[in-house]
């Protein structure tokens, strides 16, 4: 966020009147005559799929979340009676939680593994190899994370039960417990998603001047210290973007969920895209899938605003 | 905001690195360094041994799987699974290999995907490229205005649009189409506009400026010289688009109920699904999991430096 200030002065000369820059930015010079025509031919195709698949669903997306609309009939408006619904809707708030534990799941244990990795690798090494290596994951889809990781923990044959059997423990109903899908799903985001955010905050971690370090250890502070009282603070920023977009982005687990459990066993791992899908095309429930998908929305947007306000997201300490 | 700002690396480049800034040895216990390669030899372990199993699985008959689940090497190697999602098995032979009857045509699927993927990558990067021509290089009025509005479609996330967008595309008939799959977000994509106006207003315009001068049309200065010019990021984002498109699942299991069009990652899903609880085909599932996962290994090997910092640059904005 704070390198997109770097905009070269070029950039800023928006009415290019009050810049005598040469004949770069001349809005009456011959050279920008047409441009307003040209202009608007250039960028015709993404006005267009803006308005159609950007602005307009979402105010459709609002409109038909108080309405009742089953695709085959028009939407009928139905003002509050979907809320309502929602309020007294106990598989929403089932979903919600079961979406709830695995968001808090998976961005703890992502989080802390991927600044941990980040802080290793950029202590440890430059190679570029190395980074490759733990983005891996990152570049497979869910679908294909999904079937590996339930065929290593298959309750009989899967190698992660042969070898906790190896170990004289009793083999772990990873996928089909009601108690342990959740987290396993949570586990396989991580697998997933690590190594992209390792890669972030490693790209953070550079912007830091070597300087402060040499200086923190002048004053005598050890590693543990530097990290919290160096590291942390000059990093909030790369640490609140990435903390914010794993939010953001298991709020809307889907696929894994589709592929492993499909919402099982007996609801346990239903989350809250997973209900909303079938809503709308199991049931044909289109208002009132999208009150939930409103819903939703409302309360990322909430999540995000709280975060960025407690992180301060856009400055970070210096010293 | 003082510190972080320090280094502003070229968009698309990544920031140089200071080689090795390790604090000198003699202060930290090597205890120390050898916990940490620890960790990221743990880190590489639990990375990379799925993909192996991958491998292991798919070219183990997956009868003899049941028996040596714990071999490190695939059991009683045979292409036979490769041979099962290919379609080219007889019946008899994928029985006799423990297959469970249910195939997938995966070369159909994969040529679906590649269909989807090629397009819509090419369709929205050449479309936010001659946006961002607009917005970075050309005088006009209200242009600020329209960039700023543009933006605000990174704020909305895909779950407030998706089913209306469902809805829309099912009203123009676009269901079961190529043309359904691709079209929402083949016009428009605010990241790639604000990324690549920003590469071009950090490159000099004095060589467009003097085509111009030179009579060379607005449109010819765009793909002849300024287009050059952006290679890098054009690429950079068109290897993002196609990964994100090759592994989209919610967007085509919405718009897509027939074979004809669907790509891999829903065709795969399918059989994972409809493989039987009791024995499922897994040397079929991994083959066809690595038929999904190959193109994307063929694109990090090809492109892997590049896709670390774009990544990491992607964090920076």
């Amino acid at each position: 966020m704070a390198i997109s200030t770097t905009t070269p002065a070029r950039g800023r000369t928006a009415t290019g009147r009050d810049h005598k820059t040469g004949p770069v930015h001349r809005a009456g010079s011959p050279a920008h005559r047409g441009d307003a025509r040209l202009a608007w031919v250039l960028i015709a195709p993404a006005v267009i799929g803006f308005l159609a698949f950007a602005a307009y669903p979402t105010l459709r997306g609002i409109y038909l979340s108080f309405t009742d609309f089953r695709v085959l009939t028009p939407p009928q408006w139905t003002g509050m009676d979907n809320l309502k619904r929602l309020v007294a809707d106990e598989v929403f708030w089932h979903s919600l939680g079961v979406t709830a534990y695995f968001v808090v799941l998976s961005v703890v244990i992502g989080m802390a593994l991927s600044v941990t990795t980040a802080v290793v690798l950029h202590r440890l090494t430059a190679s570029t190899a190395l980074r490759g290596v733990i983005i891996l994951p990152f570049l497979i889809s869910g679908v294909v994370a999904a079937t590996t990781w339930s065929w290593m923990l298959d309750a009989q044959l899967g190698i992660v039960n042969i070898a906790i059997r190896q170990l004289g423990l009793d083999p772990v109903f990873f996928l089909g417990s009601s108690r342990w899908a959740i987290p396993t799903i949570a586990l396989i985001s991580v697998w997933k998603g690590m190594g992209y955010n390792a890669i972030i905050v490693f790209a953070g971690l550079q912007t830091i001047p070597p300087t402060v370090y040499e200086a923190g250890r002048i004053d005598g502070a050890n590693e543990m210290q530097m990290f919290r009282r160096l590291t942390l603070p000059l990093l909030r920023p790369v640490l609140a973007m990435v903390l914010v977009l794993t939010v953001i982005g298991s709020f809307q687990v889907f696929d894994l969920v589709a592929v492993t459990t499909q919402g099982g066993p007996a609801r346990a791992s239903n989350v809250l895209q997973l209900y909303i899908y079938d809503k709308a095309f199991g049931q044909f429930e289109f208002g009132y899938a999208a009150t939930m998908s409103l819903a939703l929305f409302a309360m990322l947007i909430t999540i995000t605003f709280l975060q960025m306000r407690l992180l301060r997201a856009d400055e970070s300490d210096t010293n | 905001m003082s510190a972080s700002v320090t280094a502003p690396p070229a968009l698309g480049a990544a920031p140089a690195v200071p080689a090795r800034r390790k604090p000198s040895s003699g202060r930290r216990p090597s205890v120390g360094r050898a916990v940490a390669w620890t960790y990221l030899g743990g880190v590489v372990l639990v990375t990379l041994f799925p993909f192996y199993w991958i491998l292991r699985t798919s070219f183990s008959n997956n009868y003899s799987l049941i028996t040596h689940p714990s071999s490190l090497l695939p059991v009683d190697f045979t292409l036979g699974a490769f041979r099962r999602v290919l379609g080219i098995a007889t019946s008899a032979e994928s029985l006799a290999e423990g297959g469970s009857g249910a195939s997938i045509n995966i070369l159909h699927f994969a040529m679906n995907s590649l269909i989807f993927a090629t397009l819509s990558t090419v369709l929205v990067v050449f479309f936010s490229l001659i946006a961002a021509y607009a917005f970075a290089r050309l005088q006009w009025p209200g242009r600020d205005l329209v960039f700023s509005v543009l933006l605000t479609a990174l704020m909305v996330p895909g779950i407030l649009t998706l089913l209306p967008n469902f809805v829309l595309i099912k009203d123009l008939g676009l269901l079961n189409t190529f043309g359904g799959l691709i079209l929402p977000g083949a016009l428009f994509s605010a990241f790639n506009i604000f990324f690549l106006r920003q590469f071009m207003l950090g490159l000099s315009g004095e060589i467009e400026e003097a085509a111009l001068i030179d009579g060379a049309s607005r449109l010819r200065v765009l793909f002849q010289i300024t287009l050059p010019m952006t290679s890098g990021p054009v690429t950079t984002l068109s290897i993002l688009g196609f990964i994100g498109a090759w592994n989209d699942y919610f967007w085509p299991l919405l718009v897509t109920s027939d074979d004809s069009v669907r790509p891999l990652t829903l065709a795969l899903a399918v059989f994972k699904q409809s493989s039987p609880q009791a024995a499922p085909d897994w040397a079929g599932l991994m083959a066809a999991t690595l038929v999904a996962a190959l193109p994307m290994l063929v694109l990090f090997l090809a492109f892997g430096r590049r896709i670390v910092d774009s990544i990491g640059f992607s964090g920076l904005k």
